[in-house]
């Protein structure tokens, strides 16, 4: 199932390993620690939302059986600690999208469009697993902030019981600065 | 708590305001357990991404357009899907504004009641983010979208 039917068109010169990666599943993981409460209301007060069934449990428990999380904190449960005992290599989260920059050595990089799709609610306790497919890559564009590609990306979430949480499409643009553009940004 | 009898095609969603400060775009990040740099770090995001300073990230974004969305609708307003397409960075002293309209109000095969919204994200004239939602909106007074599941939610 995908996010959004609006593609941008592919690359039809990718290199193969790329294309082969394309529609395929990777990185499912599960995350680093069950859904916390605490982050709803830090959520919810990042953007002074005062929707009742993040701060009231009367209603929550009549509106959604319990407190449920707010939609948009989807991916936040599949975003790794900044830093963890062990870990010496940086763990990123949307880790296609790093593995894109990389391979194409575009060093900078924004999200440009989002698309969710809201199934079963999530809630405190939690276990969020996420897997990542790649929908595709264009070529090679410019635009103001560079030359660089545009990428689709979907992300499946699921919880401890394998009912769909979500599925979120997102849209990156890779891309190297140009002289222009960093003339712009003096 | 607005429910589907009470929307018509073309209405107005009531506009929100927002004065955005650097506090704003570090708050959501950090909430949305983004650690990217440009979305706290003023050097990073001018010298390496040659933009004018720190800028809201995509799940904050989408926050404030879930508050707006849920704002208009009250707590049994459920969002089965949101988009949202970012065209300019909304950066600290911009202010914001959130303006909707109602472009579809349907029923579904099984009896769910949609509402599809157009929504935009606007700094003084400029157009920064553009986004459709879909949201669910009882029915009737006993209806309550947050009950379905299954083949019963269809978002």
């Amino acid at each position: 199932m995908s996010a959004s039917d609006q593609v941008r068109e592919c690359d039809r010169n990718l290199p193969d390993e790329v294309q082969a990666l394309i529609g395929t599943l990777q990185y499912e993981e599960v995350a680093e620690f069950p859904v916390e409460r605490g982050y709803f209301w830090t959520s919810a007060a990042s953007v002074e939302n005062g929707n009742p069934l993040f701060w009231d449990d009367a209603v929550a428990d009549e509106i959604t059986d319990g407190p449920v999380a707010p939609l948009m904190l989807l991916s936040a449960w599949f975003r790794p600690h900044h830093w963890a005992p062990g870990r010496t290599v940086e763990k990123l989260p949307l880790q296609i999208h790093f593995d894109l920059k990389a391979r194409f050595e575009l060093p900078e990089a924004i999200m440009t469009e989002n698309t969710t799709i809201f199934h079963e609610p999530v809630r405190p306790g939690d276990l969020i697993t996420s897997a990542q497919r790649l929908v595709s890559v264009t070529e090679e564009l410019d635009r103001r902030l560079g030359t660089g590609r545009f990428w689709i990306i979907d992300v499946e979430y699921r919880n401890q019981r394998g009912e769909l949480c979500g599925v979120e499409r997102w849209e990156g643009f890779g891309y190297r600065r140009t002289g222009s553009a960093e003339r712009e940004a003096q | 708590m607005t429910s589907l009898d009470q929307v018509q095609v073309g209405d107005a969603l009531p506009s929100l305001s927002y004065d955005v400060t650097s506090t704003t775009v570090v708050l959501g990040a950090l909430a949305a357990r983004d650690w990217r740099p440009m979305h706290h770090d003023y050097h990073f995001a001018v010298e390496r991404q040659g933009v004018q300073d720190i800028f809201l990230n995509s799940p904050n974004q989408g926050s404030w357009l879930e508050r707006f969305v849920t704002d208009w609708t009250g707590a049994k307003g459920r969002i089965g899907r949101l988009r949202f397409k970012m065209r300019k960075p909304i950066f600290p002293g911009d202010t914001m504004v959130l303006e909707g309209t109602v472009r579809d109000v349907s029923v579904d095969g099984v009896g769910c009641g949609w509402v599809e919204l157009d929504l935009t994200i606007r700094v003084g004239d400029v157009t920064c983010t553009e986004s459709e939602a879909k949201v669910a909106l009882p029915t009737s007074p006993d209806d309550n979208p947050w009950q379905r599941h299954g083949d019963d939610w269809r978002p």
